[in-house]
């Protein structure tokens, strides 16, 4: 049997992890390997987009077991998506990273890691079996640890302790309610689970079984009221590290809620969809109040995201094709401008040496085209026509003003003027005010900083002008997410790609 | 016996969160470890206990004689706990960083990042 397509991603994040903790004491080779291993694993995620869209599934079974006795690979054509976006924003993220040129026994761990951590994420992303999704989550997660702990800065340990703890606890959750799912089929295929959960007599248990999911995964895509550990802990490793795990890990969380309550848990959805939708609400608005207290660059980011997770459960609380479109337009959105969110953060400090707004200051007038990146940005995640957040905010309020869900559209656009509030407060103190006086902070011009670093520049430059694409020129995008969402709701096409092939 | 192991997860369960709860972070850690054991012991109990049947074919038969001991929920906790160990030792060393760095293991004290003025 020859190599599945589906392998390819996978293949190429674990050889370019393991190929480089071979070269652990040559940062130039490692690098170099980083780089390779990254484009490769963009290239290979492209064909299995490709394969995807031109296919509605690919599917693997390992070892050529047949369905439900195996375990199942399976890419359709959001997962497929996922996977491309991750592939987009690894290789900017290793231009960026190779730019910044930390430290080089950070740099010796960080390569490695870094692409096991995309190994996991892909993994979980293609999963096709609620076990072996748990050991993907793991591999993601001991990866993410390391990441936040490396370097070992003192507010880097007192946010990974919480950061270990909660997911810790998640985890255990999501295991639980996977002993309660075999325990009521005998199963863990996920199309199998689909099939056979709707048979199972005592419904209430099987509504149990999806709050254990619905907790664990709320956890790790931090939805209220669980959502604490992210503020205390996304900011604080060095930005290079933690523009990845900002803009992804989360998603994941969000990826697998989407994919649960689309495909295995339909029986009560009034019951569940009620709960999503009030969680929804609260996190949209607790995120963004969070965020308006803050004086911190990238705590102000960091809080935020809560805030935008929850338009993604808005989403899928409003389970219409067209809302869940909207979350996963907004969700690829979302990915590409809260990194490049982040990695300007970066900026200003690599020029200005802090993060903190009120030391900064002037950033319009030393470093124009950071201002210019930032404004489009921010724009785009308020949602400001024609960006990107603005289609999917629109297929979102559309979404749910046709289903009637009248109250969490109001609150959404109430907290989408809140979050104007908070990007025109950074611009206000990071770009506009006069610098402060007493500070004493090296500030590197522009043109000296193009000429020694374009590399770190760079993404930046590349992922706002996809940002602006994805607005201006958004129909393909919301036809893909028309279609992901499409295939979401037809559970049967699932079920029938995995047990018959 | 399906009565006892129940009374046991649930007390594990009990004990692992009552441990997560305190401020000591060594406390957490044996809780986390503690909710580790719990959870693999209600995947047991909840595939179903069958004893003495092992799922093995008798010589001569072609399937196994109905009811047998289901394997694959031991496999499942077996996989779980070698990966909740990686993890707890994972907990265990960055417990022991934190409080070289810092200088203490009460939770309280570490919420620097959560302070607002403290920034960088």
């Amino acid at each position: 049997m020859s190599m599945s397509i589906l392998l390819y991603p996978l293949i190429t994040a674990l050889l370019s992890a393991i190929i480089s903790l071979f070269f652990w004491k040559n940062p130039r080779i490692q690098g170099l390997t980083f780089l390779f291993g990254s484009a490769l694993y963009l290239a290979s995620s492209t064909l299995l987009l490709l394969a995807a869209l031109r296919d509605g599934f690919v599917v693997f079974q390992a070892g050529n077991w047949a369905a439900p006795f195996g375990i199942t690979l399976i890419a359709d054509v959001f997962s497929s998506g996922l996977v491309f976006v991750t592939g987009v924003l690894t290789f900017l993220a290793s231009l960026y990273y190779e730019g910044s040129k930390l430290n080089s026994s950070v740099s010796s761990i960080f390569h490695p890691i870094l692409h096991f951590l995309v190994f996991g994420l892909t993994g979980a992303f293609l999963a096709g079996d609620v076990f072996n999704l748990y050991v993907w989550f793991e591999v993601m997660l001991v990866s993410s640890f390391v990441l936040f702990t490396l370097g070992g800065a003192r507010s880097q340990l007192e946010g990974s302790i919480k950061y270990v703890a909660i997911n810790v606890v998640s985890s255990s959750l999501f295991l639980a309610g996977i002993g309660m799912l075999y325990g009521l089929t005998g199963t863990l295929n996920m199309a199998d689970l689909a099939m056979k959960l709707p048979m199972v007599e005592n419904q209430g248990m099987v509504t149990l079984a999806s709050i254990f999911f619905l907790v664990s995964f709320g956890i790790k895509a931090a939805i209220f009221p669980v959502f604490f550990w992210l503020p205390a802990s996304y900011h604080t490793p060095p930005i290079a590290i933690s523009s990845l795990i900002v803009g992804l890990l989360t998603k994941v969380g969000i990826y697998t809620l989407i994919r649960f309550f689309t495909l295995i848990f339909t029986s009560d959805i009034e019951y569940i969809h009620v709960i999503l939708s009030v969680l929804a609400g609260f996190t949209m608005v607790v995120g963004v109040l969070g965020a308006a207290a803050q004086i911190d660059f990238r705590k102000i980011l960091s809080f935020h995201i809560v805030s935008q997770i929850g338009y993604m459960v808005m989403g899928l609380a409003i389970y219409t094709p067209l809302a869940i479109a909207g979350a996963i337009f907004f969700a690829i959105h979302n990915i590409f401008v809260k990194t490049n969110l982040f990695l300007i953060s970066g900026l200003v400090k690599e020029t200005h040496g802090t993060f903190a707004l009120k030391k900064l200051g002037g950033v319009y007038h030393t470093f124009p085209l950071i201002a210019l990146l930032f404004a489009i940005s921010a724009f785009s995640l308020t949602g400001v026509p024609p960006l990107s957040g603005f289609w999917g905010k629109y297929l979102l309020a559309l979404g749910g003003i046709k289903a009637g869900a009248y109250v969490i559209v109001a609150i959404s656009l109430f907290v989408s003027l809140l979050t104007l509030f908070s990007m025109t407060k950074i611009w206000g103190e990071v770009f506009w005010k006069a610098k402060p006086e007493e500070t004493l902070l090296k500030i590197e011009t522009q043109s000296a900083f193009i000429r020694k670093k374009w590399l770190m520049l760079l993404p930046v430059v590349l992922l706002t002008l996809l940002i602006v694409l994805m607005g201006v020129y958004s129909e393909p995008f919301i036809d893909f997410s028309m279609r992901a969402a499409e295939q979401l709701l037809n559970k049967e096409a699932y079920i029938n790609a995995v047990l018959n092939s | 016996m399906d009565i006892v192991l129940s009374i046991i997860v649930g007390l594990l369960y009990t004990i692992a969160l009552y441990q997560i709860l305190q401020k000591g972070l060594v406390k957490v850690i044996i809780g986390i470890i503690t909710l580790g054991h719990a959870s693999n012991l209600f995947i047991f109990v909840i595939a179903s206990l069958t004893r003495g049947a092992p799922a093995l074919v008798p010589e001569g038969m072609e399937h196994v004689p109905e009811p047998y001991a289901d394997p694959l929920p031991q496999a499942l906790i077996l996989t779980a706990i070698v990966i909740g160990f990686g993890i707890q030792a994972f907990g265990i060393v960055l417990l022991q960083r934190v409080y070289r760095v810092t200088g203490t293991s009460d939770i309280d004290e570490l919420n620097a990042t959560d302070m607002i003025e403290n920034t960088d």
